[in-house]
This record gives structure tokens, sequence and C-alpha cells, in this order.
């Protein structure tokens, strides 16, 4: 048998290659019909893209996971309710393990290869510092979620906002006051070692001294730190209240220790409930914590009466009464920080439809739509309370809690006003470019 | 807090600290005197001993202290079994070269640490000691389970100490660890040897952990303080001798202690590490340590 009889004749042959080019065009035409449709109609049915970055790894881990509950159950809500202007909202999560460094990394990210039209949802302060200049100098407006001062202080730039959750300053001289009325002037301060313990001691030291008392000892505790009866010798025999606020995995093992410490006998106790986030009142050691007082920005215990709004809230993000999962009452959420998320992503979606917004060219008109924000009332978008913008320092006001652990929750002993958090702005970042 | 009592506190924490710090440094002396391999995953078994332990404690009824017996019998079995795994399947196909080993037990540890977030999540998990008791002092309070730890601790030490001087099987390791190729002329299995011994380390850093995650917690990074830890004792005390292992956590530890107590916890850590350069550069086998051969 002849070969060439098998063989298909030269010019009708297709080659391997030619073959390629025709599917690949083919290929080609198909993507490119639905493709310019696609870019035409990218103005109005394109989702919005919200960068979360989020503290899925790292010291931050547990927040993180709060924070990405809460937001998950806040866009769900908008954009059952038909989104933002019209468009749905899509969240881009990245974790930036905690880290400063990771963080301007997932900034750029989120600019340039995600194309998001915002970026959300940092916590911690020192990654919070990294990230922001990125931000900056991206023009990619960046809304925090972190309470630390560096916001308002003025240090960072006219694209970096924090409009769901107070600053460290504004808590601490609300608390200042009532702390030296009912508890005691001479107050020791223990501190994470880093930016955001760094407001606690600058601007507590500051209020407290205002009425008359006096910071006795200052002691700062690296963030990673597993073993902690060392600090505790250092806080002098005459001090009359403790003061303490601890972020990291170890923040358990911290309170325990202090009791193992103590025992029953120790200083009036007050602490701010980053102390004690994501770890039940209830946990075995933590007895000792019976009658002392913590400073909550949203109460964990709903209490007697809860507000319409909490009890809505509470359901949409799966939290019960105590402010533990739903799903498994051991998993205690980070209230007192989460809420921010979610009022954050209305603060975003009040902006970008107060500036018509459309795309990355509406950023600068969103910026000054936020700055423009004053007032923000109670409501389900707000179940915090009621705040007060500040559009020149870029920072939110809002009502403080201080709790009394009794019988293992913390009940409300009082709720400031706004005004008690106040104070002079430091910066004015509307007189900078845009 | 006066200078006595602070003395006192400041003798406590670091003989806990030399506690366990000896008790984690001490299968990574093991694995190291008779293999001569660096196991760099030596941190991560520990981190999953204290997962374990939490895992047990939650899923075993009847409180604490029986969740504390269950799980000081299963993590290191599990734990144990894992490195028997990581023995025949990575060391040996390796050939327990020195280098090859370090790499593959760093790949080893990243591909533990993220199972670990995947499988247990991200926050720490707290685990309750087997009893609460709190020694009263008349200046402050101290955790009786810690001293619990350190006794403990002094026990297991005693235990490989016999186990290596005192029986056939010990004789076994430390003749494979003197010569490797004599051992095998002399008909002594070295394969199964080295199996045996990194099992044994891994599962006496699971035992260290299920013992240690009381006084600390679960978290899937905790693994790194035990394994720099763990280098610094090692290196310190002489690479492969366990009794050199135990005096330099013993004055680690209580120089961590004191130092940290006194002075700043950066400036115990500062001159734990400057102390580990000077060993390295005036009696770099360690200050019990035979030179390597």
């Amino acid at each position: 048998m002849s070969k060439s009889k098998l063989i298909v004749p030269e010019k009708k042959r297709i080659s391997r290659r030619s073959a390629l080019k025709l599917a690949g065009a083919g290929a080609a035409s198909l993507f490119a019909g639905p493709g310019f449709v696609r870019y035409a109609q990218a103005q109005s049915s394109e989702p919005i893209r919200i960068g979360f970055q989020v503290h899925k790894t790292g010291i931050g881990a547990a927040y993180g996971k709060w924070y990405g509950q809460t937001t998950d159950a806040a866009v769900k809500l908008i954009n059952e309710a038909g989104g933002i202007t019209g468009r749905q909202v899509e969240i881009i999560a990245e974790d930036d393990a905690t880290d400063p460094g990771r963080g301007a990394e997932v900034v750029e990210k989120f600019a340039t290869q995600h194309k998001c039209d915002v970026a959300f949802g940092t916590l911690f302060s020192h990654v919070v510092m990294g990230s922001a200049p990125r931000a900056g100098e991206l023009k990619l407006p960046y809304y925090v979620v972190s309470e630390g001062h560096h916001v308002a202080s003025g240090k960072l730039n006219r694209y970096t906002f924090q409009p769901g959750i107070t600053d460290v300053r504004s808590q601490v001289i609300s608390m200042a006051p009532w702390i030296a009325k009912n508890l005691g002037k001479k107050v020791a301060i223990i501190f994470p070692d880093f930016a955001f313990g760094y407001d606690h001691r600058d601007y507590f030291s500051a209020a407290i001294k205002a009425q008359g008392g006096e910071v006795n000892a200052l002691i700062p505790i690296p963030p990673t730190e597993t073993t902690f009866s060392r600090y505790f010798a250092q806080i002098p025999a005459d001090t009359e209240v403790i003061y303490h606020v601890m972020v990291g995995p170890a923040v358990l093992t911290f309170v325990k220790e202090l009791g193992e410490f103590y025992g029953g006998n120790h200083p009036p106790l007050f602490g701010f409930i980053d102390s004690l986030e994501a770890v039940s009142l209830k946990s075995p050691g933590l007895e000792f914590l019976e009658g002392s007082y913590f400073w909550e920005a949203y109460p964990r215990y709903a209490g007697a009466k809860p507000t319409e709004f909490d009890t809505f809230y509470r359901g949409k993000v799966g939290v019960d009464q105590y402010g533990a999962s739903v799903a498994d009452a051991n998993d205690v959420s980070t209230y007192s920080h989460m809420f921010g998320c979610w009022e954050t992503l209305y603060i975003i979606k009040q902006a970008m439809e107060a500036a018509g917004y459309k795309g990355p060219d509406d950023r600068a008109k969103m910026i000054e739509a936020t700055e423009a924000i004053t007032t923000i009332p109670e409501g389900n978008e707000h179940p915090q309370g009621d705040k007060i913008f500040n559009g020149k320092i870029h920072q939110v006001f809002g009502h403080q809690n201080i709790t009394q652990v009794k019988g293992g929750v913390g009940e409300l002993v009082y709720r400031t006003t706004i005004e008690e958090g106040m104070y002079e702005p430091e910066a004015d970042y509307t007189t900078m470019a845009l | 807090m006066a200078f006595f009592p602070h003395l006192l506190l400041a003798i406590l924490e670091g003989t806990v600290a030399a506690a366990v710090l000896a008790l984690s440094a001490l299968g990574l002396s093991l694995v190291f005197g008779v293999m001569r391999v660096v196991n760099v995953a030596h941190g991560e078994f520990f981190m999953l001993g204290a997962m374990l332990a939490w895992w047990v404690a939650k899923m075993v009824p009847g409180g604490p202290a029986i969740g504390f017996i269950a799980a000081l019998i299963v993590a290191p079995l599990v734990v144990g079994a894992l490195a028997f795994v990581t023995e025949r399947l990575l060391l040996r196909r390796i050939n327990y070269d020195p280098e090859a080993t370090i790499v593959a037990t760093i790949g080893l540890m990243f591909v533990i640490q993220q199972l670990a977030l995947s499988v247990f999540g991200a926050d720490a998990k707290a685990v309750s000691a087997p009893f609460a008791y709190r020694i009263a002092l008349p200046w402050f309070g101290f955790s009786g389970y810690k001293l619990f730890v350190v006794v403990a601790s002094i026990v297991i030490l005693l235990a490989v100490w016999w186990v290596l001087a005192k029986t056939k099987w010990g004789l076994v390791m430390r003749v494979t660890q003197f010569d490797r190729e004599t051992a095998t002329a002399f008909g002594i299995p070295v394969n199964q040897v080295y199996s045996a011994v990194f099992v044994a380390g891994a599962a006496l850093v699971a035992v260290a952990a299920v013992l240690i995650v009381p006084i600390q917690q679960a978290h899937y990074l905790m693994g790194l303080d035990p394994l720099l830890m763990s280098f610094i004792v090692v290196i310190i005390g002489g690479l492969g001798s366990i009794k050199g292992s135990v005096i330099a956590a013993v004055i680690i530890g209580l120089a961590d202690g004191i130092i940290s107590m006194f002075f700043s916890p950066t400036l115990a850590s500062i001159i734990a590490t400057l102390a580990v350069a000077l060993v390295l550069v005036f009696r770099p086998q360690g200050l019990f340590g035979v030179p390597v051969r």
C-alpha cells in the first residue's frame, strides 16, 4: 500500500500551528463581542469593588475573623437593598498577616491588580501606619477601622478616613474623669508596646493629670509576649487603679496571670475591653474580674433593654445577647470593634451616593463627600449610636460605655455623651491637595 | 515591691522559664545529638502537641484533669506518628544530609503551620490547667501549676537521662551517635535507631507542649519561640549533650527571669543572643559538647 494515499494533499492540510491560530482568532472574536458591550456598560453594572484589608493571620487574627463576618453581613444587607448607586458591592478580601509591610503591598494590590474603588477595614494601628502612605500615593480612598489616633493626628493623608469607630484619644479623655471620680487618682498603666498603646499612654496620662490625678507607673508590654507576671511586679504598692489594655493572642494569659498575681485582693481594675476581646468573661481563672470595670465601645452584653437597632444588628451578624456566635457560645466576638466595619461600609455607601460615584475618576468627589458628613443618626446602619464626624481630621466621635462585670457579664454603668470625647482638632486634611 | 519579694518572683519565674526551655529543647538536643541533623520543624511539633492538647480537652468529657491525662497520651502518639512519616518519607530520602535536612524541615515547618491554620483556625486557644491552685504568698500569688511544670520537667529529664545512660536502648543510641559506621559494622540497625530517635524527639516535645500549654495558649504561630530558644539552649549547652542543654536552660531561664524582672525583657533577649554568639566564637562545640569528628 502506498503511503501517499493516506496523506492529505499539501494544500488542504491543516497544520497544528494554523489550527491553533484559527482557534485563537475564534476565541478572540468570541471574547471581543461581549467584551465591548461589557466595557460600554462598565460604568453602570460593574460591581463596586471594595478592597478589604483583613488580619486573617498574625496577632490580629481573632479580630480579623469577626471583621470578616460583620463585613459580609453588612454587604449582604446593602446588596439586598439594591447596592450602592444601584450597583452591587463586591468585597475583595486580602490577608495582611497583621504586618505593616504586607499591609502596604495589599493596598497596592487593591489599587493596581484588583482595580478596587476603595480600600477598607484595617484594624491594627501599625498596619494602618504602614499602609496609609501608599494609599495616599495611589490616591485610593482608604477607610480604616482602627481606633488609633493616627488619622485624627494629621499624620496621615487626605485619602485616609476613620468614620466608623472613635479614636483612642477620644476614648481615654472621656474615661479619665469617671476613673478619677469613682476609682482613684494614682493610676498604673499597662499597655501594648506599639503605636496603639502609646496613644493610651500619652493621652490618658495627660487626661488623668487634668483631673488632678497622676500616673505612677507606665508598663509597656510587647504584643507578642507570652508571660506576664514579671510585668505585674512593676506595679507600685500605692497604686489606686490598674488601667490595662492589651492586644494579641495572649490576652487571656495576661488577664489570668493578673488574677494569679493579685488573687481577690487587687486595686480597682479598669480595663479596655481589648484585653478580653474574643475571650469569654466566664473563662476559668477570670473570676477575680467580678466587680471590675471595662471601657466598651459597644457593650458586648445586650443588657435588659437593648435598642431595636442593636437587636437587628446582632441578628444579622449572628451574635447572641452575650456577644458570642449564635452557632457556638464559646466563640466570643470582638463586639467593641467589629461594628466599625458595619458602620464604615454605610459611610462609604453614603459618600459614594452623595458624590454620584461612577468610577475611580470620581474618587476626589467621594473624598469631598465623606468630608462633608457631619452628624450621623443612630439606626440600623449605625447601631452603636449617633455620631459626629469631623471632616477636617477625618475622624468620627461617638458615645463611650463603662461596664462593670457582674455575674460574668458586663453591665452598663455609664454611657458618655459625644461631647465628653471631643478635643480641639490638631489638623486640617481638607487643605491638602487631592 | 520590696527587693526580696521581687527577687523571689524573679527566681520563681526564672525557674519556670528554665523548665520550659529544658523541656522544649530536650527533643531537639536528642535528635541533633544522635542524628547530627537539625530539625527546623521542631517548633511545629511543639505547636501540634499544644493544639492536640486543646482538641483532646475539648473532646474528652469529665473536666480538665481527665482531658490533660488523655492529651498526655494522645499528643505524643499523634506527633510521634507524624515524625515517623516525616523520617521515612523525607529524611531517609535525602539520606540525612545536614544541609538538605534543614531545607526540607523548613518546608515541613510551613506546611504544618498552614495546615494548623486551616484546621484549627487563627485564634489563640486556651487550655485549662488540670488543677487550679494559687499559692498565696504574702506579697503576691503564684500559679501552683507552674511549679508542677517544674517538677514534671525534672522527672522527664531524669527519665530521659536514665534511658540514655542505663538501658540497652540508650547504649545503642550512644553508640550510633559516637560512630555511625562502626555501629553498622557491629550489626546495629542504624536506620531504625534514627527512626526511633526522631520519633522519640517529637513525642518528647509534644509532651512538653501538653505540659506548657495551660500556662500559655495554643496558637498556630507559637512554634517559633520554642524553636529559637531550643536552638539557643542546644548551641550553648553543646550539640547533642543533654546535660549541657539542661545546664544551659537553667542558666538562660534564670538569667532571663532575673534580668527581665530587674531591667527589661528586651535586655534579657539581647544578653541571651550575645551569649550564643560568644559561645560560637570561643567554644563552637558548646559548653559541654564534644567537637564533631
